[in-house]
């Protein structure tokens, strides 16, 4: 029992530097799946992975105000659909530049999330998912009346995006360490967020926001910026994920994908980043390998989620403390 | 002009107490039980494939819906014994997630059950056949008994809820869950009457749809997030709230699709008109909702924030 005390006793940074071990060992693994992928002549992996990275970006995005600012935003896949609408429209118009299309969706998904955040925001609980669910269905019948795009049925890529002018993204390898590379900045950029004031402050606002408002902050302001940061790193997945899938259509911003990048954010541990990361990883996992098994994988899926939920709260990370502290009791 | 005005008006109520009907259940489950239930559109779709099923093994219409009622009292009650009553302490993140699942179980469950192909409800023989409304104008006799039946029902809940005992309890659990239960009523007992009374209104609400609708396993769907919409601008908790919710929802869903392309050819082009309407039409609730909500916090009729 003495060492289930010591987790509270131990300083603050201590589960934090843990969290981006967990992090690194994350992406070490990752950046060694091309090599294996190419070993085992079998390239599927990569583009399997393209697409976990992707949804490591978006999940991780969603943590930042999910975790740590307690706002379960169930339309956030509007955002992934901004991203891969954003390559859409411009690479038509000849923009193939994977900066410009990335900064449209950027500037896109700022504009909704500022005036949806503002306006969700001044409701919470039950209310907030439930607005910020609705805002996102209103995005996904916007993309699917947009004929010009193909509308319900989708839009397919010419081509994929270019860095500085070369279309080495084409080679499914490059595309792979792209998304990697940017979702190593970003989970950099996130942990930034959450040890500074700002983060702080938002943490603050989940915990007492009352107490906050006292102290001289506006929890608003900050929970509004959070929501926008969160929003833009989202749509910089969805950018990945039309390249990776050279198509772009609404189904990537239904309810079900901002319901899946909860489960992701959940699966991990919630307010912990690396989590997120790894929830996206043993979701999509799951997902593939129950797919393989079986055309009903939604149901086994489902029953899944609800078995977790009744039984173990804490997702994943909750089960293999859960268990790690069994066996050293034993 | 007028014509189609009444036309689309009568639609949109028709279409206003389904709403009404689903979003009901959906709001005293929120209100009061504070559960967050995703699967509720889940039910409607429930009710109409049991229905579906029902009339064809009988071959009437009316004895489907007769054994689709307890089949539907049945299968909320078992929902609530085994997953809701275990999300009631949880968190709304808790609560969404099992939810989620429930979806994804049922829309599975469905598909294997019942196959993918849609579904037809036979229109009952006696409700078939359109009435000349006005003019030339003729309007389907079954859409006007949904909207009879829809009323029935909302009229139904308003004396159950504000002249019963069982409507006290409802009323003031959505109120004040813990005053209720300190003062000595099984609150257990009363959450799985509510969640059970929503779960059949939600059933009714696919049942009556069934024979003008095909009967698909993506019905649920779109209805759900209507509804959220619907519970959302009337203020979680208030049946009143849900009633006037569901019919403006459903008006300006209705009226919108068809008249917004129309007026907007005023201002504009035809072609930019159609276009704009197009993409418009689908948008307009919720920014209805977004209006509202911004003058309106907690819903036009919610007390809570």
């Amino acid at each position: 029992m003495a060492d289930a005390t010591i987790p509270h006793a131990a300083p603050m940074r201590r589960p934090l530097a843990g969290r981006v071990k967990a992090a690194v060992v994350l992406f070490a693994i990752f950046a060694a799946l091309p090599p294996v992928a190419a070993a085992l002549d079998d390239p599927f992996f990569v583009l399997i992975g393209t697409r976990i990275l992707a949804y490591a970006i978006a999940a991780m995005a969603l943590d930042l105000i999910l975790g740590y600012g307690a706002m379960v935003s169930f339309g956030h896949a509007a955002y992934l659909g901004f991203g891969t609408y954003a390559v859409a429209i411009l690479s038509s118009y000849g923009v193939h530049d994977i900066f410009l299309q990335t900064a449209a969706a950027i500037l896109v998904s700022a504009l909704f999330a500022l005036v949806t955040g503002a306006i969700s925001l001044r409701t919470r609980g039950v209310y907030f998912i439930m607005i910020t669910l609705a805002f996102g269905q209103m995005a996904f019948f916007f993309f699917i009346s947009l004929s010009a795009y193909g509308g319900d049925d989708g839009y397919g890529l010419a081509q994929r995006s270019t860095l500085l002018g070369s279309d080495m993204l084409e080679n499914d390898f490059a595309l792979f360490y792209a998304t990697l590379a940017t979702l190593v900045a970003l989970f950099w950029a996130c942990h930034r967020i959450v040890g500074s004031r700002f983060g702080r402050v938002l943490t603050g606002i989940r915990e007492n926001p009352t107490r906050m408002e006292a102290i001289g902050y506006s929890p608003f302001r900050f929970q509004l910026a959070a929501f926008v940061i969160s929003g833009c790193m989202t749509s910089i997945a969805g950018v990945f994920l039309a390249n990776q899938a050279e198509f772009v259509s609404p189904a990537f911003m239904s309810w079900h994908r901002s319901g899946e990048l909860i489960v992701m954010v959940v699966l991990g541990g919630i307010g912990t980043l690396s989590g997120a990361i790894g929830g996206a990883v043993a979701a999509l996992l799951l997902e593939e390998a129950l797919g393989a098994l079986t055309e009903h994988w939604r149901l086994w899926f489902g029953l899944f989620l609800v078995l977790m939920v009744l039984y173990s709260p804490n997702g994943i990370a909750g089960l293999v403390k859960q268990v790690a502290n069994r066996g050293r009791k034993s | 002009m007028t014509n189609l005005f009444v036309l689309q008006l009568l639609n949109g109520v028709q279409l206003g107490v389904l709403l009404f009907l689903i979003a009901a259940g959906l709001t005293l489950v929120f209100g009061i039980m504070d559960v967050v239930n995703l699967a509720h559109g889940v039910l409607y779709m429930v009710g109409a494939y049991l229905i579906a099923t029902f009339a064809a093994a009988t071959g009437s219409f009316w004895w489907g819906l007769a054994l689709m009622l307890p089949a539907a009292v049945v299968v909320g009650l078992v929902l609530e014994w085994v997953v809701i009553r275990r999300l009631y302490a949880r968190s709304h993140l808790d609560q969404v997630l099992a939810t989620f699942g429930l979806v994804m179980i049922a829309s599975e469950a469905v598909k294997i059950i019942w196959g993918v192909s849609p579904l037809a409800v036979p229109m009952p023989e006696i409700l078939s056949g359109s009435v000349p409304l006005m003019g030339p104008l003729q309007y389907p006799v079954y859409r006007i008994a949904i909207i009879v039946a829809g009323l029935a029902v909302a009229a139904g809940l308003y004396v159950v809820i504000n002249h019963t005992r069982i409507g006290m309890l409802l009323r003031a659990g959505a109120t004040d869950r813990m005053m209720v239960s300190a003062l000595g009523v099984d609150i257990g007992r009363l959450f799985a009457v509510v969640f059970t009374l929503g779960a059949v209104l939600a059933c009714l609400a696919g049942a009556l749809v069934a024979p003008i609708l095909s009967v698909d396993t993506g019905m649920g769907e779109s209805v759900l997030i209507l509804t959220f919409v619907v519970v959302v601008i009337g203020g979680i908790g208030s049946i009143k709230g849900a009633f006037f919710g569901a019919i403006l929802v459903a008006l300006v869903d209705t009226l919108g699709g068809v008249f917004g392309p129309i007026l907007l050819r005023e201002v504009l082009d035809p072609a930019a008109a159609g276009q704009a309407g197009r993409m418009l039409a689908p948008m307009l609730v919720y920014i209805l909702m977004a209006l509202i909500l911004f003058a309106k916090p907690a819903g036009m009729f919610g007390g809570r924030g």
